[in-house]
Protein backbone atom coordinates (compact mmCIF):
# COMPACT_ATOMS: atom_id res chain seq x y z
CA UNK A 1 0.00 0.00 0.00
CA UNK A 2 1.35 3.41 -1.01
CA UNK A 3 0.63 6.11 1.55
CA UNK A 4 0.79 9.76 0.54
CA UNK A 5 0.99 11.96 3.63
CA UNK A 6 0.21 15.63 3.31
CA UNK A 7 3.25 17.73 4.03
CA UNK A 8 3.13 19.25 7.48
CA UNK A 9 0.64 16.77 8.93
CA UNK A 10 1.55 14.27 11.58
CA UNK A 11 -1.20 11.68 11.15
CA UNK A 12 -0.33 8.14 12.22
CA UNK A 13 0.58 5.71 9.39
CA UNK A 14 -2.26 3.74 7.85
CA UNK A 15 -2.71 0.07 8.56
CA UNK A 16 -5.16 -1.11 5.94
CA UNK A 17 -6.10 -4.73 5.30
CA UNK A 18 -5.59 -6.14 1.77
CA UNK A 19 -9.16 -5.82 0.50
CA UNK A 20 -8.98 -2.04 0.79
CA UNK A 21 -8.12 -0.58 -2.63
CA UNK A 22 -8.46 3.09 -1.75
CA UNK A 23 -8.40 4.82 1.61
CA UNK A 24 -8.63 8.35 2.89
CA UNK A 25 -7.77 9.38 6.45
CA UNK A 26 -8.84 12.75 7.80
CA UNK A 27 -8.67 14.33 4.36
CA UNK A 28 -9.44 18.02 3.93
CA UNK A 29 -9.48 19.74 0.55
CA UNK A 30 -9.77 23.46 -0.04
CA UNK A 31 -10.65 24.96 -3.40
CA UNK A 32 -10.74 28.44 -4.91
CA UNK A 33 -8.01 30.93 -5.83
CA UNK A 34 -6.99 31.43 -2.22
CA UNK A 35 -8.13 27.96 -1.08
CA UNK A 36 -10.95 29.71 0.76
CA UNK A 37 -13.66 27.09 0.12
CA UNK A 38 -13.52 24.00 2.31
CA UNK A 39 -14.75 21.43 -0.20
CA UNK A 40 -13.95 18.33 1.88
CA UNK A 41 -13.78 18.26 5.65
CA UNK A 42 -12.08 15.48 7.55
CA UNK A 43 -13.05 12.62 5.24
CA UNK A 44 -12.15 9.11 6.32
CA UNK A 45 -13.16 6.36 3.94
CA UNK A 46 -12.09 2.81 3.08
CA UNK A 47 -13.05 1.47 -0.33
CA UNK A 48 -12.86 -2.31 -0.55
CA UNK A 49 -12.16 -4.41 -3.61
CA UNK A 50 -15.32 -5.45 -5.44
CA UNK A 51 -17.50 -2.80 -3.83
CA UNK A 52 -19.78 -0.51 -5.77
CA UNK A 53 -19.92 2.71 -3.76
CA UNK A 54 -22.41 5.44 -4.62
CA UNK A 55 -21.68 8.99 -3.51
CA UNK A 56 -24.94 10.88 -3.07
CA UNK A 57 -25.95 14.26 -1.72
CA UNK A 58 -27.17 17.67 -2.81
CA UNK A 59 -25.35 19.78 -5.39
CA UNK A 60 -22.10 21.19 -4.06
CA UNK A 61 -21.83 18.64 -1.25
CA UNK A 62 -18.38 17.51 -2.43
CA UNK A 63 -19.07 14.32 -4.43
CA UNK A 64 -17.00 15.36 -7.45
CA UNK A 65 -14.26 16.74 -5.23
CA UNK A 66 -14.15 13.46 -3.33
CA UNK A 67 -13.85 11.46 -6.57
CA UNK A 68 -11.03 13.73 -7.79
CA UNK A 69 -9.31 13.42 -4.42
CA UNK A 70 -9.63 9.63 -4.51
CA UNK A 71 -7.94 9.69 -7.91
CA UNK A 72 -5.24 12.06 -6.68
CA UNK A 73 -6.17 14.89 -9.05
CA UNK A 74 -6.58 17.42 -6.25
CA UNK A 75 -4.03 18.40 -3.62
CA UNK A 76 -5.04 17.81 -0.03
CA UNK A 77 -4.85 20.47 2.64
CA UNK A 78 -4.63 17.75 5.28
CA UNK A 79 -4.92 14.00 5.70
CA UNK A 80 -3.67 10.91 3.91
CA UNK A 81 -4.60 9.02 0.80
CA UNK A 82 -3.56 5.40 0.41
CA UNK A 83 -3.65 3.23 -2.70
CA UNK A 84 -2.05 -0.17 -3.36
CA UNK A 85 1.12 0.07 -5.47
CA UNK A 86 -0.26 -1.98 -8.33
CA UNK A 87 -3.75 -0.49 -8.35
CA UNK A 88 -4.88 1.00 -11.65
CA UNK A 89 -7.56 3.68 -11.69
CA UNK A 90 -9.72 5.08 -14.44
CA UNK A 91 -11.82 8.19 -14.13
CA UNK A 92 -14.91 8.98 -16.13
CA UNK A 93 -16.48 12.43 -16.09
CA UNK A 94 -20.01 13.65 -16.73
CA UNK A 95 -18.87 14.70 -20.20
CA UNK A 96 -16.82 12.26 -22.26
CA UNK A 97 -14.09 14.75 -23.26
CA UNK A 98 -13.09 13.18 -26.54
CA UNK A 99 -10.65 15.06 -28.73
CA UNK A 100 -11.28 16.15 -32.33
CA UNK A 101 -9.81 12.99 -33.83
CA UNK A 102 -11.04 9.52 -34.73
CA UNK A 103 -12.57 7.31 -32.06
CA UNK A 104 -9.72 4.82 -32.57
CA UNK A 105 -7.10 7.57 -32.09
CA UNK A 106 -8.88 8.82 -28.96
CA UNK A 107 -8.54 5.37 -27.42
CA UNK A 108 -4.96 4.92 -28.58
CA UNK A 109 -4.06 8.32 -27.14
CA UNK A 110 -5.56 7.37 -23.76
CA UNK A 111 -3.52 4.17 -23.69
CA UNK A 112 -0.35 5.94 -24.80
CA UNK A 113 -0.78 8.60 -22.12
CA UNK A 114 -1.11 5.86 -19.51
CA UNK A 115 2.27 4.48 -20.56
CA UNK A 116 1.61 1.86 -23.25
CA UNK A 117 3.94 1.94 -26.28
CA UNK A 118 2.08 3.41 -29.27
CA UNK A 119 2.44 0.30 -31.47
CA UNK A 120 0.65 -1.80 -28.85
CA UNK A 121 -2.25 0.58 -28.47
CA UNK A 122 -3.97 -0.23 -31.77
CA UNK A 123 -5.01 -3.78 -30.87
CA UNK A 124 -6.14 -2.86 -27.35
CA UNK A 125 -8.16 0.06 -28.67
CA UNK A 126 -9.85 -2.27 -31.16
CA UNK A 127 -10.72 -4.74 -28.38
CA UNK A 128 -12.11 -1.93 -26.23
CA UNK A 129 -14.34 -0.67 -29.02
CA UNK A 130 -15.63 -4.18 -29.62
CA UNK A 131 -16.33 -4.45 -25.90
CA UNK A 132 -18.73 -1.49 -26.11
CA UNK A 133 -20.12 -2.52 -29.53
CA UNK A 134 -18.71 0.53 -31.30
CA UNK A 135 -16.03 -1.08 -33.47
CA UNK A 136 -17.93 0.09 -36.57
CA UNK A 137 -17.38 3.73 -35.51
CA UNK A 138 -13.59 3.44 -35.09
CA UNK A 139 -12.84 5.84 -37.96
CA UNK A 140 -15.48 8.42 -37.10
CA UNK A 141 -14.59 11.66 -35.40
CA UNK A 142 -15.23 11.30 -31.67
CA UNK A 143 -16.91 14.70 -31.44
CA UNK A 144 -19.34 13.85 -34.24
CA UNK A 145 -20.96 10.99 -32.29
CA UNK A 146 -24.11 11.26 -30.20
CA UNK A 147 -23.73 11.98 -26.47
CA UNK A 148 -24.45 8.36 -25.58
CA UNK A 149 -21.97 7.02 -28.12
CA UNK A 150 -19.32 9.46 -26.91
CA UNK A 151 -19.80 8.32 -23.34
CA UNK A 152 -19.52 4.68 -24.45
CA UNK A 153 -16.26 5.57 -26.21
CA UNK A 154 -15.09 7.21 -22.98
CA UNK A 155 -16.03 4.00 -21.13
CA UNK A 156 -14.08 1.98 -23.72
CA UNK A 157 -11.09 4.30 -23.21
CA UNK A 158 -11.30 3.62 -19.47
CA UNK A 159 -11.86 -0.14 -19.93
CA UNK A 160 -8.80 -0.34 -22.19
CA UNK A 161 -6.67 0.72 -19.20
CA UNK A 162 -7.89 -2.41 -17.35
CA UNK A 163 -8.55 -0.49 -14.15
CA UNK A 164 -9.01 -2.07 -10.73
CA UNK A 165 -10.91 1.00 -9.56
CA UNK A 166 -13.45 2.93 -11.62
CA UNK A 167 -14.17 6.48 -10.50
CA UNK A 168 -17.29 7.77 -12.23
CA UNK A 169 -18.54 11.32 -11.84
CA UNK A 170 -22.23 11.32 -12.76
CA UNK A 171 -21.48 9.42 -15.96
CA UNK A 172 -25.08 9.39 -17.20
CA UNK A 173 -26.20 12.84 -16.03
CA UNK A 174 -26.02 14.50 -19.44
CA UNK A 175 -27.57 11.65 -21.44
CA UNK A 176 -31.07 10.97 -22.74
CA UNK A 177 -32.97 8.07 -21.11
CA UNK A 178 -32.07 5.57 -23.84
CA UNK A 179 -28.34 6.40 -23.74
CA UNK A 180 -28.53 6.46 -19.94
CA UNK A 181 -29.75 2.85 -19.94
CA UNK A 182 -27.00 1.73 -22.35
CA UNK A 183 -24.20 3.42 -20.41
CA UNK A 184 -25.53 2.21 -17.06
CA UNK A 185 -25.74 -1.35 -18.37
CA UNK A 186 -22.12 -1.16 -19.51
CA UNK A 187 -21.00 0.19 -16.13
CA UNK A 188 -22.84 -2.63 -14.36
CA UNK A 189 -21.25 -5.10 -16.75
CA UNK A 190 -17.75 -3.74 -16.13
CA UNK A 191 -18.40 -3.86 -12.39
CA UNK A 192 -19.15 -7.57 -12.62
CA UNK A 193 -16.29 -8.52 -14.95
CA UNK A 194 -14.20 -11.46 -13.80
CA UNK A 195 -10.81 -10.11 -12.68
CA UNK A 196 -7.66 -11.01 -14.59
CA UNK A 197 -5.46 -13.62 -12.84
CA UNK A 198 -3.74 -12.10 -9.85
CA UNK A 199 -5.94 -9.02 -9.79
CA UNK A 200 -8.73 -7.96 -7.45
CA UNK A 201 -12.35 -7.77 -8.58
CA UNK A 202 -13.31 -4.41 -10.11
CA UNK A 203 -14.38 -1.65 -7.76
CA UNK A 204 -16.77 1.13 -8.66
CA UNK A 205 -17.07 4.49 -6.96
CA UNK A 206 -19.64 6.71 -8.60
CA UNK A 207 -21.41 9.98 -7.92
CA UNK A 208 -25.08 10.08 -8.83
CA UNK A 209 -28.25 12.09 -8.32
CA UNK A 210 -30.33 9.25 -9.66
CA UNK A 211 -31.49 7.16 -6.72
CA UNK A 212 -32.87 4.48 -9.05
CA UNK A 213 -29.41 4.12 -10.51
CA UNK A 214 -27.93 4.00 -7.01
CA UNK A 215 -30.31 1.15 -6.14
CA UNK A 216 -29.40 -0.74 -9.30
CA UNK A 217 -25.61 -0.28 -9.21
CA UNK A 218 -24.49 0.30 -5.63
CA UNK A 219 -23.67 -2.09 -2.84
CA UNK A 220 -22.89 0.78 -0.46
CA UNK A 221 -23.99 4.41 -0.23
CA UNK A 222 -22.00 7.32 1.13
CA UNK A 223 -24.19 10.35 1.83
CA UNK A 224 -22.48 13.75 1.88
CA UNK A 225 -23.40 17.29 2.83
CA UNK A 226 -21.19 20.39 2.91
CA UNK A 227 -18.00 18.44 2.36
CA UNK A 228 -18.69 15.92 5.12
CA UNK A 229 -19.72 12.27 5.08
CA UNK A 230 -22.93 12.10 7.10
CA UNK A 231 -23.89 8.51 6.39
CA UNK A 232 -22.05 5.43 5.10
CA UNK A 233 -24.37 2.44 4.77
CA UNK A 234 -25.03 -0.73 2.80
CA UNK A 235 -27.45 0.09 -0.01
CA UNK A 236 -30.39 -1.82 1.52
CA UNK A 237 -30.03 0.15 4.77
CA UNK A 238 -29.85 3.44 2.88
CA UNK A 239 -33.19 2.73 1.26
CA UNK A 240 -34.74 1.49 4.53
CA UNK A 241 -36.67 4.71 5.27
CA UNK A 242 -37.51 4.10 8.97
CA UNK A 243 -33.91 3.16 9.75
CA UNK A 244 -32.53 6.09 7.76
CA UNK A 245 -34.93 8.55 9.36
CA UNK A 246 -34.05 7.35 12.83
CA UNK A 247 -30.28 7.38 12.36
CA UNK A 248 -29.61 9.89 9.56
CA UNK A 249 -32.48 12.40 9.33
CA UNK A 250 -30.65 14.64 6.80
CA UNK A 251 -30.02 11.74 4.44
CA UNK A 252 -33.61 10.64 4.92
CA UNK A 253 -34.89 14.10 4.01
CA UNK A 254 -32.68 14.05 0.89
CA UNK A 255 -34.03 10.66 -0.19
CA UNK A 256 -37.62 11.81 0.36
CA UNK A 257 -36.95 14.96 -1.64
CA UNK A 258 -35.33 13.09 -4.52
CA UNK A 259 -37.90 10.28 -4.69
CA UNK A 260 -40.69 11.09 -7.12
CA UNK B 1 -7.87 66.64 -56.83
CA UNK B 2 -9.71 63.67 -58.38
CA UNK B 3 -13.02 62.76 -57.01
CA UNK B 4 -13.31 59.51 -55.08
CA UNK B 5 -14.94 57.70 -58.01
CA UNK B 6 -12.19 58.84 -60.39
CA UNK B 7 -9.61 57.57 -57.95
CA UNK B 8 -11.33 54.19 -57.71
CA UNK B 9 -11.47 53.90 -61.51
CA UNK B 10 -7.80 54.78 -61.87
CA UNK B 11 -6.89 52.42 -59.04
CA UNK B 12 -8.71 49.51 -60.70
CA UNK B 13 -6.96 50.28 -64.00
CA UNK B 14 -3.61 50.37 -62.20
CA UNK B 15 -4.25 47.01 -60.58
CA UNK B 16 -5.45 45.37 -63.77
CA UNK B 17 -2.51 46.74 -65.81
CA UNK B 18 -0.15 44.74 -63.60
CA UNK B 19 2.05 47.77 -62.83
CA UNK B 20 5.42 46.23 -61.78
CA UNK B 21 6.16 48.90 -59.15
CA UNK B 22 2.80 48.33 -57.50
CA UNK B 23 3.13 44.54 -57.50
CA UNK B 24 6.68 44.77 -56.13
CA UNK B 25 5.31 46.69 -53.17
CA UNK B 26 2.51 44.15 -52.71
CA UNK B 27 4.89 41.18 -52.88
CA UNK B 28 7.31 42.78 -50.41
CA UNK B 29 4.48 43.62 -48.06
CA UNK B 30 3.17 40.06 -48.05
CA UNK B 31 6.65 38.60 -47.64
CA UNK B 32 7.43 40.82 -44.63
CA UNK B 33 4.10 40.15 -42.89
CA UNK B 34 4.06 36.42 -43.66
CA UNK B 35 7.60 35.96 -42.31
CA UNK B 36 6.86 38.06 -39.23
CA UNK B 37 3.63 36.19 -38.65
CA UNK B 38 5.33 32.79 -39.03
CA UNK B 39 8.01 33.74 -36.50
CA UNK B 40 5.54 35.23 -34.04
CA UNK B 41 3.19 32.23 -34.35
CA UNK B 42 6.00 29.68 -33.92
CA UNK B 43 6.87 31.27 -30.60
CA UNK B 44 3.48 32.69 -29.57
CA UNK B 45 1.46 29.52 -30.03
CA UNK B 46 3.87 27.53 -27.86
CA UNK B 47 4.24 30.29 -25.28
CA UNK B 48 0.47 30.82 -25.10
CA UNK B 49 -0.22 27.09 -24.76
CA UNK B 50 2.36 26.86 -21.99
CA UNK B 51 1.00 29.90 -20.15
CA UNK B 52 -2.47 28.34 -20.30
CA UNK B 53 -1.47 25.43 -18.07
CA UNK B 54 1.57 26.74 -16.19
CA UNK B 55 1.09 27.81 -12.60
CA UNK B 56 3.85 29.87 -11.02
CA UNK B 57 4.14 32.79 -8.61
CA UNK B 58 3.53 36.04 -10.45
CA UNK B 59 1.43 34.45 -13.20
CA UNK B 60 -1.43 36.95 -12.79
CA UNK B 61 1.09 39.79 -13.22
CA UNK B 62 2.54 38.16 -16.35
CA UNK B 63 -0.97 37.78 -17.81
CA UNK B 64 -1.82 41.40 -17.00
CA UNK B 65 1.37 42.60 -18.70
CA UNK B 66 0.68 40.32 -21.66
CA UNK B 67 -2.86 41.65 -22.08
CA UNK B 68 -1.62 45.22 -21.67
CA UNK B 69 0.95 44.67 -24.41
CA UNK B 70 -1.93 44.05 -26.83
CA UNK B 71 -2.52 47.79 -26.77
CA UNK B 72 1.07 48.87 -27.47
CA UNK B 73 1.04 51.38 -30.34
CA UNK B 74 2.98 50.13 -33.34
CA UNK B 75 5.04 53.35 -33.44
CA UNK B 76 6.31 52.60 -29.94
CA UNK B 77 7.37 49.11 -31.06
CA UNK B 78 9.00 50.72 -34.10
CA UNK B 79 10.83 53.22 -31.93
CA UNK B 80 12.15 50.54 -29.56
CA UNK B 81 13.32 48.35 -32.46
CA UNK B 82 14.88 51.45 -34.06
CA UNK B 83 16.86 52.17 -30.89
CA UNK B 84 17.94 48.53 -30.62
CA UNK B 85 19.06 48.32 -34.26
CA UNK B 86 20.57 51.78 -34.62
CA UNK B 87 24.34 51.90 -35.02
CA UNK B 88 24.87 52.74 -31.31
CA UNK B 89 22.17 50.30 -30.11
CA UNK B 90 22.82 46.84 -28.63
CA UNK B 91 21.84 45.14 -31.91
CA UNK B 92 23.51 47.71 -34.15
CA UNK B 93 26.20 45.21 -35.16
CA UNK B 94 23.56 43.30 -37.15
CA UNK B 95 23.26 46.17 -39.62
CA UNK B 96 19.52 45.50 -40.01
CA UNK B 97 18.17 49.05 -39.73
CA UNK B 98 16.17 50.09 -42.83
CA UNK B 99 16.10 46.51 -44.09
CA UNK B 100 13.64 43.69 -44.71
CA UNK B 101 14.83 41.97 -41.50
CA UNK B 102 14.14 45.08 -39.40
CA UNK B 103 10.56 45.25 -40.68
CA UNK B 104 10.07 41.53 -40.01
CA UNK B 105 11.44 41.92 -36.48
CA UNK B 106 9.18 44.91 -35.76
CA UNK B 107 6.03 43.20 -37.03
CA UNK B 108 6.90 39.92 -35.27
CA UNK B 109 7.33 41.73 -31.96
CA UNK B 110 4.11 43.64 -32.57
CA UNK B 111 1.97 40.52 -33.13
CA UNK B 112 3.71 38.20 -30.66
CA UNK B 113 1.63 39.39 -27.66
CA UNK B 114 -1.54 39.04 -29.72
CA UNK B 115 -0.79 35.43 -30.68
CA UNK B 116 0.36 34.56 -27.17
CA UNK B 117 -2.60 36.15 -25.36
CA UNK B 118 -5.28 34.71 -27.65
CA UNK B 119 -3.67 31.25 -27.66
CA UNK B 120 -3.45 31.34 -23.88
CA UNK B 121 -7.15 32.12 -23.61
CA UNK B 122 -8.25 29.47 -26.12
CA UNK B 123 -6.09 26.71 -24.62
CA UNK B 124 -6.93 27.66 -21.02
CA UNK B 125 -10.67 27.51 -21.73
CA UNK B 126 -10.25 24.09 -23.31
CA UNK B 127 -8.04 22.87 -20.48
CA UNK B 128 -10.52 24.05 -17.87
CA UNK B 129 -13.19 21.95 -19.52
CA UNK B 130 -11.33 18.74 -20.27
CA UNK B 131 -7.81 19.01 -18.86
CA UNK B 132 -8.58 16.87 -15.80
CA UNK B 133 -9.61 13.97 -18.02
CA UNK B 134 -6.19 13.93 -19.65
CA UNK B 135 -4.40 14.42 -16.35
CA UNK B 136 -6.28 11.39 -15.07
CA UNK B 137 -5.00 9.44 -18.08
CA UNK B 138 -1.42 10.42 -17.27
CA UNK B 139 -0.71 13.57 -19.29
CA UNK B 140 1.61 16.10 -17.67
CA UNK B 141 1.05 19.84 -18.04
CA UNK B 142 3.21 20.26 -21.14
CA UNK B 143 1.61 17.39 -23.02
CA UNK B 144 -1.85 18.53 -21.92
CA UNK B 145 -1.27 22.01 -23.29
CA UNK B 146 -0.17 20.59 -26.65
CA UNK B 147 -3.21 18.29 -26.77
CA UNK B 148 -5.58 21.13 -25.97
CA UNK B 149 -3.90 23.36 -28.57
CA UNK B 150 -4.24 20.62 -31.19
CA UNK B 151 -7.88 20.13 -30.25
CA UNK B 152 -8.52 23.87 -30.69
CA UNK B 153 -6.61 24.08 -33.97
CA UNK B 154 -9.48 25.73 -35.83
CA UNK B 155 -9.75 28.48 -33.24
CA UNK B 156 -5.98 28.91 -33.37
CA UNK B 157 -6.13 29.20 -37.15
CA UNK B 158 -8.31 32.25 -36.61
CA UNK B 159 -5.67 33.59 -34.21
CA UNK B 160 -3.03 33.21 -36.94
CA UNK B 161 -5.20 35.08 -39.44
CA UNK B 162 -5.86 37.84 -36.92
CA UNK B 163 -2.12 38.15 -36.38
CA UNK B 164 -1.46 38.37 -40.11
CA UNK B 165 -4.18 40.98 -40.47
CA UNK B 166 -2.59 43.05 -37.70
CA UNK B 167 0.90 42.70 -39.22
CA UNK B 168 0.00 43.51 -42.81
CA UNK B 169 -2.10 46.53 -41.91
CA UNK B 170 0.27 48.28 -39.51
CA UNK B 171 2.21 51.30 -40.69
CA UNK B 172 4.02 52.97 -37.78
CA UNK B 173 6.65 50.36 -36.96
CA UNK B 174 7.66 49.50 -40.54
CA UNK B 175 7.84 53.18 -41.40
CA UNK B 176 10.29 53.82 -38.55
CA UNK B 177 12.53 50.76 -38.90
CA UNK B 178 12.15 50.27 -42.67
CA UNK B 179 12.42 53.89 -43.73
CA UNK B 180 9.99 53.49 -46.65
CA UNK B 181 12.85 53.27 -49.17
CA UNK B 182 11.54 52.95 -52.72
CA UNK B 183 12.23 49.53 -54.19
CA UNK B 184 13.75 48.29 -50.97
CA UNK B 185 11.63 48.68 -47.85
CA UNK B 186 8.47 50.28 -49.21
CA UNK B 187 5.41 48.21 -48.30
CA UNK B 188 1.71 48.73 -48.93
CA UNK B 189 0.88 50.72 -45.81
CA UNK B 190 3.92 53.00 -45.98
CA UNK B 191 3.32 53.54 -49.70
CA UNK B 192 -0.32 54.45 -49.02
CA UNK B 193 0.77 57.01 -46.41
CA UNK B 194 3.40 58.48 -48.76
CA UNK B 195 1.22 58.61 -51.88
CA UNK B 196 -1.63 60.19 -49.93
CA UNK B 197 0.70 62.91 -48.63
CA UNK B 198 1.90 63.49 -52.23
CA UNK B 199 -1.69 63.67 -53.46
CA UNK B 200 -1.41 60.56 -55.69
CA UNK B 201 -4.72 59.19 -54.49
CA UNK B 202 -5.27 56.56 -57.23
CA UNK B 203 -2.07 54.70 -56.34
CA UNK B 204 -2.82 55.02 -52.63
CA UNK B 205 -6.37 53.79 -53.16
CA UNK B 206 -5.18 51.00 -55.47
CA UNK B 207 -2.86 49.77 -52.75
CA UNK B 208 -5.66 50.09 -50.22
CA UNK B 209 -7.96 47.98 -52.39
CA UNK B 210 -5.25 45.34 -52.81
CA UNK B 211 -4.57 45.32 -49.06
CA UNK B 212 -8.23 44.72 -48.33
CA UNK B 213 -8.44 42.16 -51.14
CA UNK B 214 -5.49 40.19 -49.78
CA UNK B 215 -7.00 40.02 -46.30
CA UNK B 216 -10.39 39.13 -47.77
CA UNK B 217 -8.89 36.34 -49.89
CA UNK B 218 -6.96 34.99 -46.96
CA UNK B 219 -9.99 35.00 -44.68
CA UNK B 220 -12.09 33.33 -47.35
CA UNK B 221 -9.45 30.65 -47.90
CA UNK B 222 -9.21 29.95 -44.19
CA UNK B 223 -12.97 29.91 -43.84
CA UNK B 224 -13.28 27.41 -46.69
CA UNK B 225 -10.46 25.28 -45.28
CA UNK B 226 -12.08 25.32 -41.87
CA UNK B 227 -15.49 24.35 -43.19
CA UNK B 228 -13.97 21.61 -45.32
CA UNK B 229 -12.06 20.16 -42.36
CA UNK B 230 -15.03 20.42 -40.04
CA UNK B 231 -17.22 18.63 -42.57
CA UNK B 232 -14.63 15.88 -42.82
CA UNK B 233 -14.25 15.80 -39.05
CA UNK B 234 -17.99 15.41 -38.72
CA UNK B 235 -17.88 12.15 -40.56
CA UNK B 236 -15.42 9.52 -41.62
CA UNK B 237 -11.84 10.45 -40.81
CA UNK B 238 -10.09 7.92 -43.03
CA UNK B 239 -9.60 10.50 -45.75
CA UNK B 240 -9.05 13.39 -43.40
CA UNK B 241 -6.41 11.96 -41.10
CA UNK B 242 -2.97 13.13 -42.14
Amino acid sequence: MRVEPTSGTASPPLSTPPPVVLALRGVCVSLGPAAQVEALRNITLDIHAGESVALVGPNGCGKSTLLRTLHGLLPRAAGERAVPQASRMAMLFQRPHLLRMSVQRNLQLGLWLSGMPWRQTRERARQALERVDLAHLADRNGRALSGGQQQRVALARAWALQPDVWLLDEPTASLDPHAKRDVEALIADFGHEAPAPGRLPPTLVFASHNLGQVKRLATRVVYMEQGRVLADLPVHDFFNQPLLEARFPQASAFVKGETP
Amino acid sequence: MNSFSDSVTTAVALISSGDPALWAIVTRSLAVSATACALACALGLLLGAWLAVARFPGRPLVLTLLNTSLAIPSVVVGLVIYLLLSRSGPLGFLGWLFSFQAMVLAQAILVLPLVTALTRQVVEDSDRERGEQFTSLGAGRGLRSLLMAWDERYALLTVVITAFGRAVSEVGAVMIVGGNIDGFTRVMTTAIALETSKGDLPLALGLGIILLGVVLLLNSAVSLLRRWRERLDGGDLRMATT
